[in-house]
């Protein structure tokens, strides 16, 4: 292997990557052609797509990716298959009125789709002024980035199995590999085949629920737009009033797949294999539970007794115990797991209830879940390693080791975890202030807690965050130097900042 | 019986010499020259040669044997040993090995590498340890009868408040029998009116509960062992700390080399280890040693640890125990200081007598290395003590045999004149060694 990054190959294998994104447009297409809308917008994506994609193959034909040429892979695929998903926003969006036929705009909501964002530049999203296919295409776009592009080529080509391993490093969630087979094209197989099975339970639940008249307006498109944006904890919708445009019954039956899309998903085969004890013993999996079930208390007491406005939509009463235990269940899930999706205006809420909202957006779903943010298990070993400094300071010759679930935690990935919590408060930091800097050089009325929000919500891949940015608002006011940060934001947030910035060192392209 | 022991070390020396008055010893080692010593020093026959050599085990007869035991200091040669007989004979296999990972194999699968019997020295000590730190004040603890009865084995301090006193009077503990006296070399049966001096070293049998009560109040102030300090992360270290944070405790555990310290870190979640020199007086004062209730010493080697104990001691920690590579420190180091020395050698030579001897009794304490020893026996018809008060069967038992516990249906009995032994009883028994087997006949 030479010294040098052979560029070339990872080109030539993002190549393959976009070529495959094609047969993901054929779902599209298909809705396209049930409703008579936006055929040729599909048809010619495809033709591009292939033709983009053949043509960077043939860069180099060697499928065996030193290390580094993996990392660089991952990363530039992830560009390059928002840059291939905004082409539909752009050709739709041709001589009409769209937001999206703006170049910037199309990258972001792309971006913000494959990334599992769900921050939203639609400006008005309604089927009115976007076709079924478009809006079907921004759904599946979140599909495709939740459990990950690379996991699916790994499990699909055998080509690509032959890094898989470092590959699915690269891109999964979380700070350790776990395999769950000695195959990983079969362990990234199992992971696609619990995501696509709790797809389609979820789809088949809520058309069970609009069947039997507890959901009037859950039909069959609506149900699988939303199974495809929240196991990927993605927070896209096709209606403007997200899940609050839904039935109590339907808001009910999303929560559990929003805690499932958070949980690790190798817990699922241990619960295949009949390991319910190592699914009641994972740590990560209790604290994971126990934060979501406490956050959602301290919001539920907070809305009860009424210290927040009225909930202004959907008819709410204040001091009724259904209608605040299910805003604030569904509200802390929704952030705490970066999914995005709101059953309220939650940006009109108080700020103490924002307060809770803001810390939910920090703290992030389970290592290898679909879920963005830090995640629970860094907060874990943040907070032991703290307590193991506190405790070495008292006795300085104290050998201990960070221990998570008895199991011992090597100091390199503590290190890194260090690292990488630290980086990611530097980016929330610095993306802070320049957006907030970029708001004023415009003249774009933006508080800093707005500011704060729009930082952590598209760094984490949240989506919505407070002020006009809220879960029922858009991005689309933010000038486009802002606009292009928060897709450098999201790129970042879906690869864990390290494999991005990594690519843009001297040491990693130095012989 | 007919024995063949591989390996005339310290370990095999003293099994041979222990079972050579009662059994045909057959002892194999590959030093002709210390064969032959053995042989002048105890009744047994010597072979010189590799003991895992079938020819050799061949020589020593093993296919007329009944047990053997090897005992070799290598692990890997007493397992193969084992393996090597059985290829001939389906002879009682005993193996002494260090490492515990073996034992976890042989735990895994009956007869496991031939072996029949394992004893793990490393692990063995460790449990000794600790039993010690349970019971400070304590030479040497052994249950019995699945826990119900417990034997120990105590000195006397000066300050004791039944320094001085006779029998009858320090008899007020319940369910407690006192069952004999070590007086220098001797071994005392006391009577109602046998004095308890200082320095002498008094074996207990009873209930646990009445067991520990005598233990505190024999030397107060040492009750309660909270503070646990080991010293040394050696194999032996490791077991010792891992044992006591299984029974709750909170250990400290010092070791020197950073690896092995972090590997020991990682093994026990339950004790804090600390990196460094346990000789380095500023580190054991910066670490408030004064508090330590008991000072364990696992160092590998004999003089540190002695060192190691002392300084500790010095340094205001309450009781001292130490590892003691070899058997002839172990006087000398309880002399100098040490409140309780354990020699690996001498208690894996117990452990397998013990297990030996268990062919006629179900269990088996040797206590002060063979003065004398407590049998756990299992009562039939053939017994002296069958269906007959304790006072007229004892008019028939050798001096030196003292009824120490009896339990029925796992009920712990307390032994008196008039208590009628039944069929199927487990006896707990206190046996002069000068009189075991004239006993043991009739037991």
């Amino acid at each position: 292997m030479s010294l040098r990054v052979d560029w070339r190959q990872s080109v030539a294998f993002t190549g393959t990557v976009i070529k495959y994104l094609a047969v993901a447009m054929l779902v599209p297409l298909a809705v396209s052609i049930v409703y008579g809308e936006d055929i040729v917008t599909f048809l010619a994506s495809i033709i591009i797509t292939v033709t983009v994609g053949l043509v960077l193959e043939r860069l180099d034909d060697d499928t065996q990716l030193g290390p580094r040429e993996a990392l660089l892979l991952v990363a530039l695929s992830w560009g390059a298959v928002a840059i291939i998903g905004a082409i539909p926003y752009l050709i739709a969006g041709y001589g009409t009125e769209s937001t999206l036929r703006h170049p910037i705009n199309a990258l972001f909501e792309s971006t913000s789709g494959f990334t599992t964002t769900g921050a939203t530049v639609l400006g008005e999203i309604s089927l009115d002024r976007h076709s079924h296919a478009i809006l079907m295409w921004r759904q599946l776009s979140q599909w495709l980035g939740g459990m990950g592009i690379i996991v699916l080529m790994v499990a699909i080509l055998p080509e690509a199995a032959v890094n898989g391993a470092q590959l699915i490093d690269s891109e999964a969630p979380g700070p350790e590999l776990q395999k769950l087979t000695p195959k990983i094209a079969e362990t990234a197989r199992l992971l696609w085949l619990f995501y696509l099975g709790f797809t389609v339970l979820l789809v088949v639940l809520l058309l069970a629920l609009h069947y039997a008249g507890l959901a009037p307006n859950m039909n069959v498109y609506n149900a699988v737009a939303h199974g495809f944006s929240t196991l990927p904890t993605g927070g896209f919708s096709p209606q403007s009033e997200s899940i609050a445009a839904f039935s109590p019954a339907v808001q009910w039956v999303i929560v559990p797949f929003i805690l499932v899309a958070g949980t690790n998903f190798a817990l699922f085969f241990f619960l295949l294999r009949d390991e319910f004890g190592a699914v009641l013993e994972d740590r990560e999996f209790q604290v994971y539970l126990g934060a979501n079930a406490g956050l959602a208390l301290m919001l539920w007491g907070l809305l009860f007794t009424g210290s927040a406005p009225p909930l202004d939509i959907g008819g709410v009463t204040q001091g009724a115990i259904e209608n605040s235990l299910r805003q604030a269940t569904f509200q802390v899930a929704s952030l705490l797991n970066s999914t995005g999706y709101a059953t309220s205006n939650f940006a009109k809420w108080d700020d103490t209830s924002k307060a809770v909202l803001l810390l939910a957006m920090f703290i992030g779903g389970s290592a290898g879940s679909t879920g963005g943010g830090i995640k629970i298990v860094r907060w874990l070993v943040v907070f032991k390693g703290i307590r193991r400094q506190l405790f070495t300071t008292a006795h300085p010759s104290a050998v201990k080791p960070v221990r998570l679930g008895g199991q011992v935690i090597d100091e390199d990935v503590v290190q890194a975890i260090y690292g990488f919590t630290m980086l990611y408060f530097l980016v929330f930091g610095f993306a802070t202030v320049l957006l907030a800097l970029d708001a004023g050089r415009v003249g774009l009325e933006l508080t800093v807690f707005e500011a704060a929000s729009a930082s952590i919500a598209t760094v984490g891949n949240i989506g919505p965050g407070f002020g006009f940015l809220g879960p029922f608002g858009s991005y689309l006011e933010f000038p486009a130097t802002s606009k292009l940060l928060m897709i450098f934001l999201m790129w970042i947030g879906r690869l864990e900042i390290i494999p991005v910035f990594v690519i843009f060192t001297g040491a990693f392209w130095n012989e | 019986m007919y024995v063949v022991i591989v390996g005339a070390g310290e370990v095999g020396s003293t099994i041979a010499a222990s079972l050579a008055d009662t059994h045909e010893v057959a002892v194999i080692d590959i030093d002709g020259q210390r064969v032959e010593e053995l042989m002048y020093e105890t009744d047994i026959l010597g072979v010189a040669g590799d003991g895992a050599d079938l020819e050799t085990l061949e020589d020593a007869n093993v296919r007329n044997a009944d047990i053997l035991i090897a005992s070799t200091d290598d692990d890997e040669t007493n397992i193969v040993t084992c393996g090597t007989a059985n290829t001939v004979t389906d002879v009682f296999t005993i193996s002494r090995v260090k490492s515990a990972k073996f034992l976890r194999t042989w735990q895994q699968s009956s007869r496991a590498f031939g072996v029949d019997h394992m004893v793990a020295t490393n692990l063995l000590t460790a449990e000794t340890i600790s039993r010690v730190v349970g019971m400070p004040a304590a030479h040497d603890v052994e249950t019995f009868a699945d826990g119900t009865v417990q034997m120990a084995e105590f000195e006397i301090p000066a300050e004791s408040p039944i320094a001085g006193q006779t029998v009858r009077e320090a008899d007020r503990y319940e369910s407690l029998t006192f069952a004999a006296l070590i007086r220098g070399d001797d071994v005392v049966i006391p009577t109602g009116e046998t004095e308890l001096r200082p320095a002498d070293d008094v074996v207990v049998i009873g209930s646990p509960e009445s067991v520990h009560t005598f233990a505190n109040e024999i030397s107060p102030g040492v009750e309660g062992v909270r503070n646990v300090l080991v010293v040394g992360g050696s194999d032996i270290g490791y077991h010792t700390a891992r044992l006591l944070q299984e029974r709750g405790l909170k250990p400290r555990l010092i070791e020197r080399d950073h690896d092995r310290a972090r590997e020991l870190a990682e093994d026990l979640p339950g004790t804090t280890v600390l990196e460094s020199d346990a000789t380095d007086r500023e580190f054991l004062e910066r670490e408030h040693v004064e508090d330590v209730d008991i000072v364990v010493s696992t160092l590998d080697n004999d003089e540190k640890n002695l060192l190691a104990s002392l300084l500790a001691k010095r340094l205001g920690a309450e009781r001292a125990v130490a590892v003691v590579d070899s058997g002839e420190y172990v006087k000398l180091f309880e002399a100098v200081g040490v409140d309780v020395a354990v020699n690996p050698r001498e208690a894996t030579a117990e452990e397998i007598t013990r297990f030996t001897r268990e062919h006629q009794a179900e269990n088996v304490a040797i206590i002060e290395s063979d003065r004398a020893e407590v049998l756990e026996i299992e009562i039939d018809g053939d017994s002296t003590l069958a269906d007959r008060p304790i006072r007229e069967s004892v008019a028939n038992l050798p001096e030196g045999v003292v009824i120490g516990a009896i339990t029925r249906d796992g009920e712990l009995v307390i032994p008196r004149g008039d208590t009628v032994i039944e069929r199927g009883d487990h006896v707990v028994v206190f046996v002069d060694t000068d009189v075991l087997e004239a006993a043991s006949s009739q037991l």
